[in-house]
């Protein structure tokens, strides 16, 4: 029998990001991976929905980045972004963990870290905390879903992937190795409805208590050389960065030199 | 009688003239041999003979090395003793406090990340030397690192279990959950980096912080002394994607980036094995690790690759290059000119024009190794070159170089590899 594949919902956690350069608002990049996620999942397994979700002021230029992931949705049942209005300085964890717990979506995809305020990544994993699911990091895929149990892949660094399989419901965070997003386009942009909910929020005063600053560049690390004798100061000085100590082998067969090879291949681990 | 030195000026005076005929007789006569160069004079006084000292280079030039290192075989080797020596030994037989690190291990060695956590942590630790508080390393699954008392490690509690092996978050979570329950570490310290700490940081956060409403510190930094604050520091975090500096009093836990401290290399500590009483619960996990998926070499970016093949102008049976990076599962790169000339596409160049690679093994094959190149590779670990070539500049970077043709020696290599994969599974 063909294991049942159904649609699920899908909740999307975006926010304003800010461009690196401009320093304008703009759709976060991480956030708006997590959506492209979504949309291909609803491509897959027809019968899935995706929300979207964010928590925060109801201003003229974050509305104009929230915009820019309704402009993802040309050619999908996606038409609203839920905004839950809160004040400017607001905590947005207890806000969209009561949303979600709710109306419980089965997948919930948030960015991994947010691009303006603290940024310090705790949200999903606050969010996991509070709800009492599970929570995958580092997300580059979804295979499946089946029976309540989505299958993974999780990016590792250097290109490596682990395949996971995560009961549902469950929170997932993307970071730069998801797919990239598609480009936003500016008519459903436009169209698209930001169902605004006001929602009573509590002041977050612990940030309000923090000196923030512009980032310093950090300092470089100096080399500190403790050497006993002049000498030992003199070579680190003057060192050249190779020293000639590589092995070399001339006038050696082919065999011979890949053996050679092969012995430090094996010996590094690279050969799978 | 004999209690009376008595001079021989002329013996010394030939022991001070070394073109003397009877020289050599004359010194092993004082009795210190051809190589005295400190005795002691017949009143008391040092005396040294600065024409003893050095030796023969090999151009018949004398040498004199002050290091200490080739005057004579037992000088060199006690001055490196010595060196050794001069590191402080610490041993905290009962600390005030615990700093507890979870350091990331990556291949099971320490990292650079890992040194300067633990660098960190002894600051934190030793701030006040009249109460000195011991640094707690909490190591999962097996490890190779064995200089773990020279980084800076007082307690070591290793937890060897298969539960913890791949992505196993909530087992983590438990065990690092007893270690608070038993040893209520002052402060815990982990490297914000996405292998090890990230992750479980901040799960680690979410779990210390229920009921407390302290949030952990994440992208720390620099830490610095504050008495105003509740565990007496100040810290400094990265926030909104490396735009802000966030300054705050330092909380419980704190996820650290590198080079947040300079690494421990003046004391050795003792690394004393710990045991946890308790029994460690085993949670039920909701996440499945099915392992490692074998991933596609050629769709891996060629900066983040970890193994790389990489073809010059020297190359030139290109399908058994092409060939050579399927069986050895290798990123293809190439040096600039085989792009040039079509055989490679752009995006696979390798050096200061193209991509700078990170890759452990680096297998070039017939590169000669211009300098844009060679700066490139810089961050590769182990390099090997494949040349006609014995005098080029790759060769003399290269950790093992190997003269010879390169389609012949490719060929080989692909042979054995395919033959070694072969035997491996008949053996299964």
């Amino acid at each position: 029998m063909r294991p049942e594949q159904q649609g699920i919902e899908v909740a999307v956690l975006v926010s304003v990001g800010r461009h690196p350069i401009t320093g304008r608002a703009r759709r976060a990049d991480q956030d708006a991976r997590g959506l492209e996620l979504a949309l291909g999942l609803e491509r897959r397994l027809p019968g899935s929905r995706v929300s979207l979700l964010h928590a925060g002021p109801h201003a003229e230029e974050n509305e104009a980045a929230l915009r820019g992931y309704l402009g993802m949705s040309a050619g999908t049942g996606l038409d609203t972004l839920t905004l839950l209005e809160q004040a400017e300085g607001s905590d947005a964890i207890p806000v969209l963990a009561e949303h979600l717990a709710a109306a419980p979506p089965q997948l919930v995809i948030t960015g991994a870290r947010a691009e303006r305020g603290e940024g310090s990544g705790l949200l999903p994993y606050a969010l996991a905390e509070r709800l009492g699911w599970p929570l995958v990091n580092g997300l580059a895929a979804v295979e499946k879903v089946e029976n309540g149990v989505a299958t993974l892949l999780q990016a590792l660094p250097r290109g490596q992937r682990r395949r996971l399989k995560v009961r549902l419901p469950a929170i997932v965070s993307v970071d730069g190795a998801a797919p990239a997003a598609r480009q936003s386009a500016f008519g459903p942009a436009r169209r698209g409805e930001l169902a605004a909910i006001p929602v009573s929020a509590e002041p977050d005063r612990e940030l309000a208590e923090w000196q923030l600053d512009p980032a310093r560049k950090r300092p470089k690390r100096l080399k500190i050389v403790k050497a006993a004798s002049a000498r030992d100061r003199f070579k680190a000085a003057a060192a050249k960065a190779e020293g000639g100590s590589g092995q070399v082998l001339e006038g050696v067969s082919a065999e011979q030199g890949a053996e050679a090879i092969l012995k430090l291949l094996n010996e590094e681990g690279v050969l799978r | 009688m004999s209690e009376i030195r008595r001079r021989d000026p002329r013996r010394e005076w030939i022991a001070r003239n070394r073109l003397h005929p009877a020289h050599a007789s004359a010194l092993a006569v004082l009795g210190e041999g051809a190589a005295a160069v400190e005795w002691m004079g017949p009143n008391g006084l040092i005396r040294k003979n600065p024409r003893a000292i050095g030796f023969i280079g090999p151009n018949g030039v004398k040498r004199i090395d002050r290091s200490g290192v080739q005057q004579g075989g037992q000088a060199g080797s006690t001055s490196r003793l010595a060196a050794q020596d001069r590191r402080r030994r610490v041993e905290i037989p009962d600390p005030t406090f615990m700093v507890a690190v979870v350091p990331e291990l990556s291949g099971g060695r320490l990292s650079g990340h890992d040194k300067d956590l633990l660098g960190l942590a002894r600051r934190l630790a030793d701030a006040d030397p009249e109460r000195p508080g011991a640094v707690l390393a909490v190591v999962f699954g097996e490890h190779k690192e064995e200089a773990l008392g020279e980084a800076g490690i007082d307690r070591l509690l290793h937890l060897e279990d298969d539960a913890y092996a791949g992505f196993a978050p909530e087992a983590r979570l438990a065990a690092l959950c007893a270690v608070e329950r038993e040893l209520a570490p002052r402060h815990w310290l982990l490297p914000d980096s996405p292998l090890g700490g990230a992750d479980l940081g901040r799960r680690l956060a979410l779990r210390l912080n229920e009921g407390r409403g302290e949030r952990p510190a994440t992208g720390v930094w620099h830490v610095e002394a504050d008495s105003g604050a509740p565990l007496g520091w100040r810290c400094t975090a990265r926030g909104a994607a490396e735009r802000l500096d966030i300054q705050r009093p330092l909380p419980r836990l704190a996820l650290a980036l590198a080079e947040c401290a300079e690494p421990v290399d003046e004391t050795l500590h003792a690394a004393e094995p710990l045991r946890l009483e308790g029994t460690l619960p085993s949670p039920f996990s909701r996440i499945e690790d099915l392992g490692q998926v074998a991933v596609d070499p050629a769709g891996v970016a060629l900066a983040e690759a970890e193994f790389i093949l990489s073809a010059g102008n020297g190359v030139t049976d290109w399908e058994g290059f092409h060939h050579a990076a399927g069986v050895l599962g290798a990123t293809e790169g190439a040096s600039r000119v085989a792009v040039d000339d079509g055989f490679m596409a752009r995006d696979r160049q390798v050096g200061a024009t193209g991509t700078w690679v990170t890759a452990r093994v680096y297998l070039a094959v017939g590169i000669s190794g211009a300098i844009q190149h060679l700066q490139g590779i810089q961050s590769c670990d182990k390099v090997v070159a494949i040349n006609l070539d014995p005098g080029c500049d790759m060769i003399k970077r290269a950790d093992l170089a190997v003269i010879g043709d390169s389609a012949e020696i490719l060929a080989a290599l692909v042979a054995k590899v395919e033959q070694q994969r072969g035997g491996q599974r008949d053996a299964a």
